[in-house]
């Protein structure tokens, strides 16, 4: 036990410290310099903005990611749209207007239900949802946009649940006391006051949910219907994480079908960076004083 | 005035509403799953495997390698994640440094699962030789679940008093001995939780599993390095997923789907109340 040891304990958690980051770096190296042969094959015009995707095409395929792109930035928005307003409405119900026995309840119920796997919710959207949305629409298939961004909804829900309580409950209490004091209701409080002081949190729920929705794979591979279609609400659509799933396997090593999955997931990977990147600063924002 | 008085209703009870419709609306996703599922759970599936012949289903080979991907890939990720916290919180001066490596653990927390699965599939499995192997799936979900661990290890050591350290290395230990036996013991709840939620991810994920751990229904045999090596196939939840999508067999998939409720709400509990006990410390 002297000095030695020492050195060598440090030495090794500098290591894993450094695995870490190395990860990231391989990770994020790899994925760029498999993805830009494509696009710089195919020509990142063509890439981004063509509206064909048929790459198992024998003489003629076509590497058009418009469809996969719009259809994953709808249905993204399209969840958050839908799932943050009533997750951060059952936050503020939490954490200012439910009685404390109701909220534990509640509470233990979205904790419970954080960690559903994401292919239990493409079950239920599958038997449940996509069946119930042929029959009242009256469609000849039921999966589609509609069925993948209300999934999408449900599963961002406890997160944006979980993170907004946690934003509403740092809320200093002399905040509202005070508004309270100066005469606004409860209400008004809740909204001018607290939500507003808790903003950088719930904007920080809202990163992590969209980028929960973006990456998301098998729940939208259950219920999309995966033609890669243009986007409409109620037609099969294939979302770029499904867009790499679906043709893995079949993609010959080397070939330019399978550089152009590499370019795709580089396309998503610069997705979610980007939501990091605001994630990292909603809450680097919170935390000055 | 009385204006306000009518808003402050209607908004409570708005909250009431959605907080009561999100609710149903969980409820209603585990009650369906649980009432479709249930019924189709027998001791002869829980215990056997497959039989073509008799033609029924059996979940005992995906629930031993759901629990061999569980333990591998914490065995790899524990010491790693729980290395790096410890030379973040205790060694690392530069602040520079430490901020790259928090940066990174975010940025890999929030890459999509299915870019795991790819790059697993490129680099573990063909790269490094190990084929379509539950070995190559846990080292993917390793490196998926580093974040997590790293995380809630490195904020339980910042909340390992200040005192206990200023004590032990008052009595002379050197910084090794004072992280081994103090700091370390003190925030073991923080590396326990962090274990369990890496297993609740390990257990819901399915994307990576599904291109790199392989796709057979059979018994694997985990006996000897060749067995641990070489065993392929399905967990709970890529076989939930070849049940539903492929086969469309949905009376195995919800029973599949049941028992993976069954054991994503006892690790939500129990890391709800590992978690409890370390605020309360």
């Amino acid at each position: 036990m002297g000095r030695g040891s020492d050195r060598a304990a440090r030495c090794l958690f500098f290591l894993c410290a450094l695995t870490t980051a190395a990860a990231l770096l391989l990770i994020a190296a790899y994925l760029i310099l498999a993805g830009l042969p494509a696009l710089r094959e195919i020509g990142w015009k063509d890439f981004l903005l063509g509206k064909i995707w048929d790459s198992a095409h024998a003489e003629h395929p076509q590497f058009g990611i418009l469809p996969l792109l719009l259809t994953s930035l709808y249905g993204t928005a399209g969840a958050v749209v839908l799932g943050v307003p009533l997750g951060v409405l059952t936050a503020l119900f939490l954490s200012k207007a439910a009685p404390p026995k109701l909220a534990a309840v509640i509470r233990y119920l979205v904790r419970l239900l954080a960690g559903v796997p994401s292919v239990v919710c493409g079950l239920v959207g599958m038997t449940v949802l996509v069946p119930f949305l042929r029959e009242r629409l009256d469609l000849p298939a039921g999966d589609g946009l509609l069925a993948a961004v209300l999934v999408l909804a449900v599963m961002l829900l406890p997160s944006v649940v979980e993170m907004s309580e946690d934003a509403l409950a740092a809320v200093p209490r002399t905040y509202e006391e005070a508004s309270l004091a100066l005469g606004a209701t409860e209400a008004e409080t809740w909204f001018r006051v607290s939500l507003p002081a808790a903003g950088s949190g719930v904007a920080a729920a809202v990163a992590l949910g969209a980028g929960r929705a973006v990456g998301e794979a098998v729940a939208v591979l259950m219920v999309a219907g995966n033609a890669a279609n243009m986007p409409s609400l109620l037609g099969s659509v294939r979302f770029l994480t499904a867009g790499v799933a679906l043709e893995m396997g079949y993609a010959a090593a080397g070939s330019l079908r399978q550089q152009a999955l590499f370019s795709i997931a580089l396309v998503l990977f610069l997705l979610v960076v980007l939501i990091n990147i605001l994630l990292y600063l909603a809450r680097g924002r919170g935390a000055r004083p | 005035m009385r204006n306000r008085r009518v808003e402050n209703l209607l908004i409570k009870a708005l909250l009431w509403l959605s907080a009561m419709g999100v609710s149903l609306l969980l409820l209603a996703v585990a009650g369906y799953v649980c009432f479709r599922g249930a019924g189709n759970i027998t001791l002869a599936l829980l215990t056997e495997e497959e039989r073509f012949l008799e033609g029924t289903a059996g979940l005992l080979p995906a629930i031993l390698n759901t629990l061999f991907v569980i333990a591998a890939s914490l065995a790899v990720v524990l010491p790693l994640g729980v290395g790096a916290a410890v030379y973040l919180t205790e060694y690392a001066k530069n602040r520079w440094l430490v901020g790259a490596v928090e940066f990174a653990a975010q940025v890999l927390s929030g890459i999509p699962s299915i870019l795991y699965a790819m790059l697993g599939a490129l680099v573990f499995c063909r790269r490094l030789g190990l084929q379509k192997t539950l070995l190559a799936g846990a080292l993917t979900l390793a490196v998926m679940t580093l974040p997590t661990v790293l995380r809630t290890t490195q904020e339980s050591l910042k909340a390992a008093p200040r005192s206990y350290r200023e004590a032990a290395l008052g009595l002379g230990a050197g910084l090794w001995p004072m992280i081994r036996t103090v700091v370390l013991p003190a925030s073991a709840d923080g590396v326990v939780t962090g274990c369990i939620l890496a297993a609740g991810r390990v257990v819901g994920e399915t994307a990576v599993l599904l291109y790199t751990a392989g796709l057979s229904m059979a018994m694997q045999n985990f006996s000897g390095i060749q067995g641990l090596l070489h065993a392929s196939g399905t967990t709970l939840s890529t076989a939930l997923y070849v049940y539903a999508k492929e086969r469309a067999d949905f009376a195995s998939a919800f029973a599949a789907a049941t028992v993976l409720l069954a054991i994503t709400a006892v690790i939500n509990l129990a890391a709800a109340a590992v978690g409890r006990r370390v605020r309360r410390v």
